[in-house]
This record gives C-alpha cells, sequence and structure tokens, in this order.
C-alpha cells in the first residue's frame, strides 16, 4: 500500500505528503534515534513521538517511506517545510503507538 | 588503487540540531555514483552516526571521504576528549550523554554499534585528552 492509501485509510492527519505514492513495506516503532537507524528498514513506517529536526534527519538517512507521530505530537511549521524540501512524509495521529502498530501491523 | 574521489567536510561542533549536514551531502553524492540504494543507506547512516558522536562528544571534527573503484573510506578525527575504553563504548547501551542529549533522542549508547555494523571494517584510535579518529571501510562488491 502506499502512503497516501495508508494515510487516507487510517484517517491520519497529512503534515508533509511529497511522495504520496512511496510504497509502505512494514514498519518500526521507537523513539531513540541510534536504535532506529540500526533496526528500521528501508521503505517501513515509523511510529514515533520524537519531533525534532533529527527525526527528520534520520527518517532520511534510514529511507523509512513515512514518519507516522504518535500520541498527537505535532512539527514545527519550519521544520514541516523541511520535510517537505527533503520528500519526507510525515503523517500524524492522536493514537498512542501500541494503537498505532497494532492497527497498522495487518496492513502494511 | 585507480581513481578516486575525495570529499572533505568540517562537521561543527556547536550547532547538533542541525549536525547531519556532512551526512546529507554524502548521501546525495553516492546517490549521483549511482551507487546500490542500501550501500547508500548504510554509509549515510554510518556517516551520521559518527558526526553526530564528534559533535555531542568531542566538539566537533572532521571528517574524510574517499571514493575509490572498490571500496569506500569514511574517516571521521576530532580533537575531543578521547575514548578510555574503546570496548566499553563500543558494548550496546553504553552511553556517557548528558541529559539534554538525550531529551534530542541520542544518547541510547548504539551509535558505534551502528557503525561497526554497517561497514566492513571499522577501527577506532583514541588517546585520552588528544582525541579520536574513527576510520570505516565499505568495499563495494
Ligand atoms: N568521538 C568521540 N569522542 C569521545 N567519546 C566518544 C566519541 N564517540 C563515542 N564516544 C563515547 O562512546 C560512547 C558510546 O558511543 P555511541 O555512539 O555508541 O553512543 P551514544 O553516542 O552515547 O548514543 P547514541 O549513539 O545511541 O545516540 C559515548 O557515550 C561516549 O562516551
Ligand atoms: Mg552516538
Amino acid at each position: 500500500m502506499t502512503v497516501k492509501e495508508l494515510s487516507d485509510s487510517f484517517g491520519f492527519s497529512v503534515l508533509t505528503m511529497p511522495e504520496p505514492e512511496r510504497e509502505v513495506r512494514g514498519g518500526y516503532a521507537g523513539d531513540l534515534l541510534s536504535w532506529v537507524m540500526g533496526r528500521a528498514e528501508a521503505d517501513q513506517v515509523w511510529i514515533t513521538i520524537m519531533s525534532n529536526v533529527n527525526t527528520l534527519a534520520v527518517a532520511s538517512l534510514s529511507d523509512v517511506s513515512a514518519v507516522l507521530l504518535a500520541e498527537g505530537v505535532t512539527l514545527e511549521p519550519a521544520l514541516i517545510e523541511t520535510a517537505e524540501q527533503k520528500g519526507i512524509n510525515v503523517l500524524r495521529s492522536g493514537d498512542s503507538a501500541f494503537r498505532l502498530a497494532a492497527l497498522l501491523g495487518p496492513a502494511v | 588503487m585507480g581513481e578516486y574521489l575525495n570529499f572533505h567536510y568540517d562537521v561543527d561542533g556547536e550547532n547538533f540540531v542541525s549536525a547531519g549536514q556532512a551526512s546529507v551531502e554524502l548521501k546525495k553524492t553516492l546517490r549521483r555514483l549511482g551507487l546500490p540504494p542500501e550501500t547508500i543507506r548504510r554509509l549515510s547512516i554510518a556517516m551520521y552516526e559518527g558526526e553526530i558522536n564528534m559533535v555531542i562528544h568531542a566538539g566537533g571534527g572532521e571528517a574524510d571521504v574517499d571514493i575509490y573503484e572498490d571500496k569506500i573510506v569514511i574517516v571521521l578525527k576530532d580533537h575531543g576528549p578521547g575514548i578510555a575504553d574503546i570496548a566499553l563504548a563500543m558494548q550496546e547501551g553504553y552511553s556517557t550523554a548528558t541529559e539534554g542529549v538525550r531529551s534530542l533522542g541520542f544518547g541510547a549508547g548504539m551509535g558505534l554499534p551502528n557503525m561497526k555494523r554497517y561497514t566492513d571494517e571499522m577501527q577506532i584510535d583514541s588517546t585520552v585528552g588528544e582525541g579520536t579518529t574513527v576510520t570505516m571501510t565499505v568495499y563495494l562488491s
């Protein structure tokens, strides 16, 4: 499923979606950046509550298909712009990381 | 040794909010050279972890990337405090990162282990009070 399809079917808020057609293959949940860099795989959706400029760097270097911010966490406007320029999809949900992983698990 | 390209980056020790500049540049360069995505991914992550370490633990440093026909060598050099016990620093979960750094998502003690995992060879040369040089090599098949 693509990032756009994922976002539409689960009703996530879209902070920015410069690459809507990117394919999502599996996911990873975590907030410690080096764990994410060591364990997440390319094309996964990354569920996290860590929302800063380093989140974007890690998303880009790890090649994840989208960042899904949990617990209603958001990204400041300047960083949304950065994400857009770097081609990083950033979605957002009020649900917990646990709930999101349970929801998305069977779908991706 | 054949032809090669060298890239040099100064890594600013003051600004670790924007750290990662050199890794992003490297990633772009590797893309232009048409390397396989997974090779680019491994190298860029290893470079980023090393770059972040120089910023948060050593007050900045320098990075040199040598791209040969058959391998890529990354050398990260700093004049920070050095690492007293390298074997301990290499252990997953070992970290001396401050609270402030941890609140940004770093300090899991996974950076050096990731650098080793994502490269074919890694060597750390460090002298306490003088600094640290990390050399990482990835072979291109
Ligand atoms: N360039 C360096 N200069 C001095 N000490 C370093 C350097 N790089 C690493 N260290 C020491 O080694 C420890 C482990 O490094 P490592 O990168 O594995 O973890 P971390 O940086 O603390 O956390 P993480 O990388 O998971 O965000 C550091 O906490 C620090 O004490
Ligand atoms: Mg580190």
